[in-house]
């Protein structure tokens, strides 16, 4: 476990928070795309079979999740998520701070069975991508179509960003997205993000 | 660009899919009383056919799992998608 007041986002270095304090309210209001970054989540890597009965009903009560078995669906229950990675591996997402005793339990619960649980939250950050013109700007570099028709709320998808492996996800109509991105690529993803909305009017959201 | 149609995920673009070559080589059993022609045709060997190629891909960018493409070498039709372990279909190309 990493103690949590030493904790460093990988975008830290960009200042994120003092440049969000110093747009005008003006400029926020204007914007047609928002940034921004939601680092340190508790994020649990889960592996098991959804033909066991016994493996779901493990995950139910150590998480209150039904987990997804339709591919690159998430499911939500309460302030957990759980995306579908794979036939056999889901990516369980939660407010920060949480995945210790959550990892505890499901590990627990899951004793005995080939089913395992494992805490990836240093793994990665996760970038927002929210606004008029976020569909645009994802355009210039995902080969995935998310036309409404396509990808909505609620939908995941893992795919290629600038180089980069990414889990996105939509999370509501305006459109809004995230991106997981390892924290070793999530620098070089943001410089993208940020030179291909150039010419859009950006605002930083944290 | 190939379009290839993941079992799990759906169609997705080519550059999320690493290629595996040739499907349904399968490791000898009795090795201990294979000759060295017979090792190096097991190792070395491959089709190269103008025509159907079963083939194996991974969705390396997306869910990670391995499956089974039958694809046209000369149009790079995929004329069948099936699962590790399935005998490859029969078709009449």
């Amino acid at each position: 476990m990493v103690e949590s007041y030493r904790r460093r986002s990988p975008l830290a270095s960009f200042g994120l928070p003092a440049r969000a304090a110093a747009q005008s309210p003006e400029a926020v209001a204007d914007a047609d795309l928002q940034l921004g970054e939601r680092p340190h989540r508790c994020q649990i890597n889960l592996r098991g079979n959804p033909q066991d009965g016994r493996f779901l009903e493990a995950v139910r009560n150590a998480a209150g999740l039904a987990l997804p078995t339709e591919p690159n669906r998430v499911a939500a229950a309460g302030e957990l998520k759980a995306l579908w990675l794979g036939p056999d591996e889901w990516l369980i997402l939660g407010p920060g701070g949480r995945e210790t005793e959550l990892v505890g339990t499901l590990a627990r619960g899951l004793q005995g069975q080939h089913a395992g649980a494992t805490d990836v939250s240093e793994a990665r950050t996760w970038i927002l991508v929210a606004g008029g013109r976020a569909r645009a700007l994802l355009a210039r570099g995902i080969p995935l179509d998310l036309h409404p028709r396509e990808f909505r709320p609620g939908h995941c998808a893992q795919t290629g960003l600038a180089g980069a492996n990414i889990i996105l996800q939509q999370t509501d109509d305006r459109p809004s997205y995230e991106i997981g991105v390892t924290n070793s690529f999530a620098d070089h993803l943001w410089h993208w993000l940020e030179r291909g909305a150039i010419d859009y009017r950006v605002a930083i959201s944290v | 660009m190939l379009l290839i149609s993941c079992p799990h995920c759906g169609p997705r673009a080519e550059i999320e899919f690493a290629y595996g070559h040739e499907a349904h080589i399968a490791r000898p059993t009795d090795q201990e009383k294979l000759t060295d022609a017979e090792w190096a045709d097991y190792l070395f060997m491959r089709k190269n056919p103008k025509g159907v190629h079963y083939e194996r891909w991974v969705h390396a960018r997306g869910c990670r799992r391995w499956f089974n493409v039958a694809r046209h070498t000369v149009t790079h039709e995929i004329l069948a998608v099936y699962r590790m372990g399935d005998p490859p279909p029969a078709l009449d190309r």
